[in-house]
């Protein structure tokens, strides 16, 4: 048994240096020796059990299982269970300790494993140095990197001109304006991107209207878009200049060419999503993702009830909890929505008729109920929703399209045993690791094609007024999408 | 109750200064006597010290732990003018491999009136433990 141990000080504050570490499929940032790191399936990259494949940039492959990790104690244990460099029963542990009486960072690297008879003194070199001294440089540059306070960036990168669409007082699709704007330039945590689609969603109706008062006016709507990197300010680390990215979330302001935000809040784009299809489906499936999995974690043989099944985030919804095993019921209102339901992945759907949607719930459970309910009808459903719950069942309550739903005596929650949730899409999003965890699901069902997104209509920036008549006029199918002008100029 | 630094020398320069268990005196400045209850050896576990500050308080501690091998050691109050009860303290260096230097750790806890809760950590943390690993650095300069 070969032991290695390797420790140094790092001149930070240790939740910055762990914030960095606890990414076990996020080393391919920074570790000179990983050229890519990817997940196995359906982990997430702080699950205890999680697989991570390395490519080395020497070539090799490893795949590295995490054992443990602990926030409290800023440590987390790993075995190899593949590779192709010979360490056999190598188990590591990474741990952080803080250095109270100066805001560094205490950091020890400690492994034992065995190796081919004479491999011994050459392997543990390979660890000792190869891999943890040089990981530890690499850190140390990686928080040394961007100084921050930097006044430069002022310098270096001027105002950039650009388009953008604008209200000036709440009101109808008319209030949207096109006019020049000037993206700043970013500052500390910032990023300025060149934006190439924007998605269009209902809650920028309701921005515009003043139904919510995410947007006070005068001001630009908009909460999704993608685009290019074109600068990034000091303290930035996960995005770099020519980087194609995304972002789906507040604060309003994505209906503009070129925009200036902070960069946590934005992510790196896959290659196999294409900027229409993420401008058109950050949002919805990254909604459909916590509904499906954080707000409740869905599991096979669990009937989900999915209101407006053939909208945005209701298509996506049905796709998915069929994948995930499922029994799913749409209720809509046509025969048509029936139709795209089915297509979806509803295995029922329920349409307006003499029974209630509590009594056809329960005929088509056979008297079961359904174990979640997504609605986001709100006023109109709610009760209803209530009374269609299997008992110890979970009400999702994620809009309001009918109305507020109002005061509600919970203690009739109890013909159920009910739980109820009300999510906001803000505190699933707030945080560069919740966005992560989110998107790293959502792009690989996307690429799966376990859930499609549909464009049904593109419009130039400047017709916003146009995409937002048509989607309040209910003449859309599937999502709307925006490309400045500028852009669809120079396509010709 | 934690406490940590960098010390610039080696552990195997520290150990030997802060494994003594009846040598607070050597090294902490407000420590002015200690002696090991029974005339047992001062690393044999279950040995008490008894030792008298500068400003004439009376303390008695319990060596619970001892390792060599992990350069930590733990030990309990028994008697004290802090008003303490069921303390713990740890006391446990590592290795920094890259250059001579050394990572220490001194952390304790313990129940007090709820009251007097941050004034004594203030106290154990910032005088004793702070202080303590100043008087260390002091102490491994010669």
């Amino acid at each position: 048994m070969v032991t290695v141990q390797r420790s140094t000080v790092i001149n930070a504050p240790i939740d910055e240096v762990w914030e960095i570490l606890r990414d076990f499929n996020g080393h391919d940032r920074w570790h000179p020796a990983v050229a890519a790191s990817v997940l196995d399936n359906e982990k997430q990259t702080d699950q205890v059990g999680a697989v991570r494949n390395f490519q080395l940039t020497s070539g090799e492959r490893l795949r590295e299982q995490l054992l443990s990790m602990s926030d409290k104690e800023h440590s987390f244990r790993y075995a190899i269970v593949e590779s192709e460099i010979p360490l056999k029963n190598y188990v590591a542990e990474v741990s952080l300790k803080p250095v109270t009486d100066g805001n560094e960072t205490y950091w020890n690297w400690l492994s034992k494993f065995e190796t081919p008879r004479g491999q011994e003194k050459e392997l543990a070199e390979l660890v000792a140095e190869g891999v943890y001294e040089d990981g530890f440089n690499a850190i140390r540059s990686f928080v040394e990197r961007t100084p921050s306070g930097s006044s430069s960036t002022s310098i270096d990168h001027p105002s950039l001109e650009g388009t953008a669409i604008k209200i000036d007082r709440h009101g109808g699709p008319e209030e949207l304006y096109l006019a020049p704007v000037l993206a700043s330039a970013p500052g500390a945590g910032e990023v300025r991107i060149r934006q190439t689609v924007i998605g269009v969603n209902y809650i920028d109706v309701y921005c515009r209207s003043g139904y919510f008062d995410l947007l006070k006016p005068p001001g630009i709507p908009g909460m999704e878009a993608v685009g290019i990197v074109e600068s990034v300010g000091a303290g930035v680390r996960h995005l770099s200049v020519g980087q194609r990215v995304g972002y789906a979330c507040p604060p309003v302001g994505a209906y503009a060419s070129v925009r200036t935000m902070k960069a946590e809040l934005v992510f790196p784009l896959p290659d196999h999503l294409d900027d229409e299809t993420a401008a058109a489906g950050l949002l919805k499936g990254m909604s459909a993702e916590f509904l499906l999995h954080r707000v409740h974690s869905l599991k096979p043989g669990e009937v989900a009830l999915v209101y407006a099944p053939a909208g945005g985030v209701g298509r996506i919804l049905c796709q998915w909890a069929n994948h995930l095993g499922a029994t799913v019921i749409g209720a809509t209102s046509s025969e048509e929505k029936a139709r795209i339901a089915r297509a979806a992945g509803a295995h029922h759907v329920i349409l307006p008729d003499g029974a209630s949607l509590e009594e056809q719930v329960s005929d088509l459970t056979k008297g079961h109920g359904a174990d979640v309910i997504y609605d986001a009808v709100g006023k109109d459903s709610f009760s209803h929703s209530v009374a269609a719950l299997a008992s110890c069942g979970h009400l999702v309550s994620f809009g309001q399209a009918s109305g507020d739903i109002g005061a509600y005596d919970i203690g009739s929650l109890a013909s159920r045993s009910a739980t109820i949730s009300r999510p906001n899409f803000g505190h699933y999003t707030d945080t560069a690791g919740k966005i992560k965890a989110i998107t790293d699901r959502l792009f690989s069902a996307l690429e799966k094609r376990i859930i499609s997104i549909e464009i049904g209509q593109k419009f130039p920036l400047s017709e916003a007024s146009e995409a937002h008549r048509q989607l309040e006029g209910r003449h859309t199918t599937g999502s709307s999408i925006l490309v400045p002008d500028e852009l669809l100029k120079g396509r010709k | 109750m934690y406490v940590s630094s960098v010390l610039a020398v080696s552990v195997d320069k520290v150990w030997p200064v802060v494994r003594d268990f009846n040598g607070l005196p050597n090294w902490l400045s407000f420590v002015a006597e200690s002696r090991i209850e029974q005339d047992r050896p001062a690393d044999q576990i279950g040995c008490i010290r008894a030792f008298r500050l500068t400003d004439g308080g009376y303390i008695r501690e319990k060596l619970l732990a001892l390792s060599d091998y992990d350069y930590s050691f733990s030990y309990s109050i028994l008697e004290s003018p802090m008003g303490v009860e069921n303390y713990v303290a740890t006391l446990k260096l590592l290795p920094i491999t890259d250059g001579e230097r050394t990572f220490i750790e001194w952390s304790a806890e313990f129940d007090c009136a709820p009251e007097r809760e941050t004034e004594l950590e203030t106290h154990i943390g910032e005088n004793v433990f702070l202080g303590g690993i100043n008087d260390l650095k002091e102490r491994l300069k010669t």
